[in-house]
């Protein structure tokens, strides 16, 4: 029964990394109806600046010209790299995806791909080819509860990004900038005609989207502190499929199916073979799939794509 | 000049729809385009919005100011020149309420604002009543209320109105065509697009006809509801 528990926490733990990257690819797809494929990029992008913020703050702090208790370290390396990160989406967009709005999709999904690798190749060449390690921020401490043992490190991984899924919930519901959101997922043809400046809202929704994706690759960082530029592929295509499962644009529906994704993962090494984790794993998923073709809440496309 | 569209040509691929077309709308009128389907009423409305791109030549201009150098959102938020799209188009997941909200999304006056979305819920009870419901739940007569009201608040200088008539029960029907005169009196100049020919002329001042892309015909309402080509073509 402790082993059971054991795998729980786990799953929360690699569920909440889906989860918040599944939520940027969920958001994009929408709002704009297209899938931006260099998301997980964008995650590895996050992670690498969270490792440069968190040296530069770390290296204020111990010098002394600013000493900061680790809690705060950690908080502003998180919010500081979001912002940061929030930037590139925005790049992306605006380079990579508005001048392809009215392009065929395909175009746009293939402007993903290669976005993705230039990312990649461009941080090899700046970075080179070896691996980086992300700094210690989170000193940790296992507690033993019942037999099953829960280290810091995991708490504050599920916590921060239930408090971001839920910061974003509230946005989305409560500001403007959400409803336009909203109104844009709907049908975005007619939105300009209510006087709302949607590329303002596109960037917004990227930038939002990497966000998310960046705190994701600092939690990453610090469960598994060792970077490399490929670093995102495997993790965006996970979450990529997550988006897709828990249905278009659902914000909600992204998380669940963030967290499941998780459990199913880890709970299928628990039983068999961990070679065969993810052959196992995706079969499930594709079955589910096969029987819920829209994705948990996703619903048929309903606008018309022109005016 | 309030509103002068000159030489307006657009096309769809290879296709023409507009083949160069003139008019203009003086401020305060009620001007009707009527023609039958597929002769160009709606191109014409979503060349003003900046909606479908005009071929090079085409002049438009509000009070002076050159529409082609303004994007779509902010004709609606800077010149005040609303649309109200075939179909309502409304935000069927959002409530009625954010519906009127997001249509003062770039608007900075929020006494104003309120004031008109109190107008608004006013001249229509209706939303009144169900401003908290998803607007996909309503009924097609209340989603065009819904729809004029949130071009009322977007911008309410010129109000362009495309097929408002469509779906509607007759009774329905005249009673939206009096709000719209009520708006009218209030100071909201409207351009409406018909197929319902005789609907639209009892309630403009003048009209055109418009047929395969091209204005044929013009007059006041009265004149025009006398004509005989327009008898026998559009009000049979």
């Amino acid at each position: 029964m402790t082993f059971f528990f054991q795998n729980v926490v786990n799953a929360l733990q690699w569920g909440s990394f889906y989860a918040l990257i599944a939520l940027g690819y969920s958001m994009v797809y929408g709002i704009l109806m297209l899938f931006n494929f260099a998301h997980g990029d964008i995650f590895m992008v996050g992670a690498y600046i969270g490792c440069g913020v968190a040296t530069v703050i770390i290296t204020l702090s111990s010098s002394g010209v600013i000493v900061l208790p680790h809690w705060l370290i950690l908080v502003l390396t998180i919010l500081i790299s979001m912002f940061l990160t929030s930037f590139v989406g925005m790049l992306v967009e605006r380079i990579g995806y508005r001048p392809l709005r009215d392009a065929p999709r395909a175009s746009a999904a293939i402007t993903g791909l290669m976005i993705g690798i230039i990312l990649e190749t461009g941080n090899l060449l700046l970075l080179g080819a070896q691996r980086i390690k992300f700094p210690s921020l989170v000193h940790s401490t296992t507690y033993n509860i019942g037999g099953v043992f829960v280290t810091n490190k995991k708490i504050m991984i599920v916590v921060v990004s239930i408090g971001l899924m839920l910061a974003l919930d509230q946005f989305v519901r409560r500001t403007k900038y959400g409803m336009a959101m909203r109104a844009m997922a709907f049908d975005y043809v007619v939105v300009p005609l209510m006087g709302v400046p949607i590329n303002t809202i596109a960037s917004m929704t990227f930038a939002i989207g990497s966000a998310l994706a960046a705190a994701a690759g600092i939690l990453f960082g610090i469960a598994y502190p060792v970077l490399d530029p490929y670093m995102g592929i495997i993790v965006g295509w996970k979450a990529f499929v997550a988006a897709i499962l828990g249905g278009r644009g659902s914000i909600l529906g992204a998380t669940l199916a963030g967290f499941l994704m998780g459990f199913i993962e880890i709970f299928v090494a628990m039983v068999f073979p961990s070679t065969l984790r993810d052959l196992i794993a995706y079969s499930i998923i594709l079955l589910i799939l096969v029987f819920r073709p829209h994705g948990f809440f996703g619903e048929p496309y309903s606008a018309r794509l022109r005016l | 000049m309030f509103l002068s569209i000159e030489n307006l040509r657009v096309s769809y691929g290879n296709i023409r729809a507009l083949h160069g077309i003139n008019f203009n709308i003086e401020e305060g009128e009620r001007v009707c385009i009527i023609g039958a389907n597929g002769a160009g009423k709606s191109t014409t409305l979503r060349a003003i919005s900046r909606m479908v791109p005009v071929e090079p030549g085409t002049k438009m201009t509000y009070k002076g100011k050159d529409l082609l150098k303004y994007p779509p959102d902010k004709v609606v938020s800077e010149l005040g020149i609303s649309h109200v799209p075939e179909g309502r188009r409304i935000f069927g997941n959002l409530t009625v309420m954010e519906n009127l909200l997001l249509s003062a999304f770039a608007r900075k006056d929020k006494k104003q604002v309120e004031q008109d979305i109190e107008r608004v819920l006013e001249i229509f009870p209706r939303l009144d009543e169900r401003k908290t419901q998803k607007a996909g739940t309503l009924s097609g007569g209340e989603q065009q209320m819904l729809a004029i009201g949130r071009a009322f608040i977007s911008g309410k200088r010129i109000m362009l109105l495309d097929e408002p008539s469509m779906g509607l029960a007759p009774l329905l029907m005249l009673n939206v065509f009096e709000t719209l005169k009520e708006l009218n009196r209030e100071g909201t100049t409207i351009l409406l697009v018909e197929q319902n020919a005789r609907l639209a002329l009892q309630f403009a001042h003048r009209g055109y006809v418009l047929e395969n892309g091209n204005l044929v015909l013009e007059g006041s309402s009265k004149e025009l509801l006398e004509n005989k080509d327009v008898k026998r073509a559009y009000l049979g």
